[in-house]
C-alpha cells in the first residue's frame, strides 16, 4: 500500500513541468498540451487526496474534469486552426498584433 | 511490487513530458504525451480507481491526442523552431518553476502527513455510477449540454463561410 502523499508529490512534480513547457514552449499546439499536462497533473491530486480520505467522490470530481478538458480540447484545436488559416502560423513570436 | 511500479510509471510519465519539454518536433511532441497519459492511467489505478484509470485511457492517450495528431497533420510540420534569440525567458521561466515548487509545497505541507487509510475503497463502475446519478444529477446533466455546445462551437469555429 503506497502512501498517498508519493502521488501528492509527483502531482507537484507534473504541475510545476506543465508551467515549464507552457512559458518554454512557442508555439501553440505545444502549449495546448502543456496545459493538458497541468489539468492531469490536477486529477492525481484529486484521486490521491480521494484514496486518503476514503470517499469515492474525488473520483466523479475527476470524471467531470476528463469530461470538460475533452470538450475543451476540441474548441481550443478549432481555434488555433482558425489562427492558422488567419495568420498563417501558429508560432507565439509572430502572433503580434497587440504589441506596442 | 507496488513501489515498484509506482516508481517505474512515474519515472515513465516524469521522462515523457521532460522529452516533450526538450523535443522541438510537434509532432514528436504529441507522441510524447502518449506514454505520459498511458502511464498516469497507470498511476490511477494504483490509487484504487479502476473505472477512472481505463477513461483517462480511452479518452486522453486515445481520443484527446488523436485530435491533436490530426490538427498537426493538417498543419505543415516545420522542421523545428529556430533556438531563440531571448535567452532570458528561459531563465527567468526556471526561477518562476522553482518559486512554484515552494510554494505548492508550502501550501501542501498539511497534506504531506496525509492518513493511510487501510481499508479498501468501494470504487468500482457500480459504485461511481450510482452516486453519478444521485448526488452528481445535475453537474452530470450540466455536462451533456456543455459538451453540445462545445460541439456545435468547434463545427461553427472551423467550417468555411460560404461566399455568396
Amino acid at each position: 500500500m503506497i502512501p498517498p502523499n508519493y502521488f501528492l508529490i509527483l502531482s507537484i512534480i507534473l504541475f510545476v513541468l506543465g508551467v515549464i513547457a507552457f512559458f518554454i514552449k512557442k508555439d501553440l499546439l505545444t502549449m495546448f498540451m502543456a496545459v493538458e499536462v497541468m489539468l492531469n497533473a490536477t486529477n492525481l491530486a484529486f484521486l490521491s487526496l480521494a484514496r486518503s480520505a476514503n470517499s469515492i467522490d474525488g473520483q466523479v470530481i475527476v470524471f467531470f474534469i476528463i469530461t470538460v478538458a475533452a470538450s475543451e480540447a476540441a474548441v481550443g484545436l478549432a481555434i488555433i486552426l482558425l489562427v492558422l488559416r488567419q495568420k498563417k502560423t501558429i508560432k507565439t513570436e509572430d502572433i503580434k498584433l497587440m504589441k506596442g | 511490487m507496488g513501489y515498484f511500479l509506482f516508481f517505474l510509471l512515474a519515472a515513465l510519465c516524469v521522462g515523457s513530458v521532460l522529452g516533450m519539454i526538450i523535443s522541438k518536433n510537434q509532432a514528436y511532441n504529441a507522441l510524447f504525451l502518449i506514454p505520459a497519459f498511458a502511464s498516469l492511467g497507470g498511476l490511477f489505478g494504483l490509487l484504487e480507481a479502476p473505472f477512472i484509470a481505463v477513461v483517462q485511457i480511452i479518452i486522453y492517450a486515445g481520443a484527446i491526442m488523436v485530435l491533436f495528431i490530426f490538427v498537426i497533420m493538417m498543419i505543415n510540420v516545420q522542421k523545428g523552431v529556430p533556438p531563440e534569440k531571448k535567452k532570458w525567458t528561459l531563465y527567468l521561466s526556471f526561477g518562476l518553476a522553482v518559486v512554484l515548487v515552494i510554494e505548492l509545497a508550502v501550501a501542501l505541507k498539511a497534506a504531506f502527513t496525509l492518513p493511510v487509510s487501510t481499508e479498501t475503497l468501494k470504487a468500482g463502475p457500480v459504485n461511481l455510477g450510482r452516486l453519478l446519478f444521485t448526488k452528481y444529477l445535475y453537474p452530470f446533466e450540466i455536462t451533456s449540454i456543455l459538451i453540445i455546445a462545445a460541439l456545435v462551437g468547434a463545427i461553427v469555429l472551423v467550417k468555411k463561410k460560404e461566399q455568396e
